[in-house]
């Protein structure tokens, strides 16, 4: 079952230009961008593990596909997501996200019901990829 | 990750030109623009702005086959610069960076200025991610590693240098669309540079050298430089600085354009310091703008033997 988290993730993947050209306008808007990965797809699993560090003073978006293609070789079958931050309103918020990188299968989300007091039914989903330990889930 | 997609919304691709108008494309592209600015603002250089304009030509040309789908390969634009201290090496390599920007070469145009110690780390593990962060700082511009050959110390075989190099190298074959490094030195110590990095030589493809300003050109650099600040020299002063120049020149330390750069500041001092003790009424704007032959004549260079002391 096909994630979709985060901006374009109803469209096909993003090619490396696609993904270049999103960086580029993120950067020229002068947003921070960086890169998280992880191998919890759960879609409540917002703590991703950072890649390096957000990248605040880089002009062009060749800086991230390096960092990008570094982050592929070692997590290239976990999930990778650009995130843009931008501080002009004196925080940081995140202005856009997306996922760049998948698993080759992602087998999915099972639901299961839990019968609680009276006939009450309490659902919750668990992605079949966490059954096995962080670190060997995928590939 | 799935076969790429989009394919079918992308713009169908401009049709190559059957002929393309050098002449215009000079013109249109700025180049032309650099080029005289170039021209106007560095005084001498006569050799480093003629292999400029070849190089820009070949750029031009080049970007002219490749709109007509004759070229593919994007051509080696790495550069390095010779030259003893303060004669333009840095100032060039920023209308370089602006020229390759114009004719699009590269996507920015900025330039990112760093020795060693910017590269290279103090132990273990700390060389690549410095190294990798200048990169990424530089990309879409121009990389300038000043003295370029302190990345490299043979005697030491443990030397981190050698990591920084290896980066390096890596980046300027694999990305030579992402940006453009200039290495930068004294002539000498880069050929030797040059001869025990053969990875250097070969990625390098345009060498230019700069050489030592006469004595002329200085005095004109003096005077442009005092103009951009509203300062003249009266008289006096123009022979005054003439006489201060050759003899700088047989001094130690003497870094050409920088070592003038230098003494007209502290000659600015001194003219401050004879309107502040001297003035007995109101002074206008040409008595606050003219630099006189006693500002310069009280330097310390006049008072000491030619080839001693450090020109303060
Ligand atoms: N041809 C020139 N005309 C006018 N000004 C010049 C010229 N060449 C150099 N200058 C001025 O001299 C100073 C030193 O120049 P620059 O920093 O480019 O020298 P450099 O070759 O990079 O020196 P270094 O090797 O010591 O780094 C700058 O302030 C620059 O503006
Ligand atoms: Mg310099």
């Amino acid at each position: 079952m096909r994630i979709t988290q985060g901006a374009f993730s109803f469209l096909p993947d993003l090619t490396d230009d696609q993904i270049r050209a999103q960086v580029q306008y993120c950067i020229d808007n002068k947003w921070a961008v960086s890169l998280e990965f992880t191998d919890d797809p759960h879609p409540r699993n917002t703590y991703w593990d950072m890649w390096g560090h957000p990248m605040f003073d880089n002009p062009d978006a060749a800086a991230l596909m390096m960092e990008l293609n570094a982050c592929r070789k070692l997590y290239g079958d976990r999930y990778i997501r650009v995130v843009a931050f931008d501080s002009s309103p004196g925080w940081e918020s995140v202005k856009l996200s997306f996922i760049v990188n998948r698993p080759d299968e992602e087998p999915g989300y099972r639901l299961d019901r839990q019968e609680a007091a009276g006939r009450m039914i309490r659902y919750t989903t668990r992605p079949y990829a966490a059954d096995r330990p962080a670190g060997a889930r995928y590939g | 990750m799935p076969a790429p997609a989009f394919a079918e919304t992308e713009l169908p691709q401009a049709a190559a030109p059957a002929a393309i108008d050098l002449r215009e494309e000079f013109e249109t592209s700025g180049v032309k623009d650099v080029l005289a600015e170039l021209d106007r603002d560095l005084i001498g250089l006569a050799p480093v702005k003629r292999r400029i304009r070849e190089t820009a030509a070949l750029l031009l040309v080049e970007r002219a086959r490749r709109r007509m789908g004759l070229a593919h390969e994007t051509p080696t634009l790495h550069m390095s610069f010779t030259g003893n201290p303060g004669t333009g090496k840095t100032t060039v390599a920023l209308r370089m960076a602006d020229l390759l920007h114009r004719l699009g070469y590269i996507r920015k145009g900025h330039l990112v200025s760093v020795t060693r110690d910017d590269l290279v780390g103090q132990y273990i593990g700390h060389t690549a991610p410095k190294t990798k962060e200048i990169l990424k700082k530089a990309m879409g511009g121009v990389l300038f590693i000043d003295e370029a050959y302190y990345l490299y110390r043979p005697e030491n075989e443990r030397d981190y240098g050698q990591e920084a190099i290896e980066i390096l190298l890596q980046v300027m074959e694999n990305q030579r669309d992402d940006l453009v490094v200039i290495l930068a030195g004294y002539a000498q110590r880069m050929d030797r540079f040059f001869e025990s990095n053969p990875g250097f030589r070969s990625r390098v493809a345009h060498h230019i050298n700069f050489p030592d300003y006469s004595d002329d050109e200085l005095l004109r650099i003096a005077e442009q430089m005092l103009e951009k600040q509203n300062y003249l020299f009266d008289a006096k002063a123009t022979a005054a600085m003439a006489d201060y120049i050759a003899r700088r020149r047989a001094q130690p330390h003497f870094a050409n354009a920088r070592s003038i750069r230098n003494a007209l500041d502290r000659t600015r001092l001194r003219q401050a310091n004879r309107l502040f003790e001297s003035a007995k009424g109101p002074l206008d704007a040409k008595a606050l703008s003219t630099i006189s032959g006693e500002d310069i004549t009280a330097s310390r260079v006049f008072a000491l033997p030619p080839g001693k002391g450090e020109g303060k």
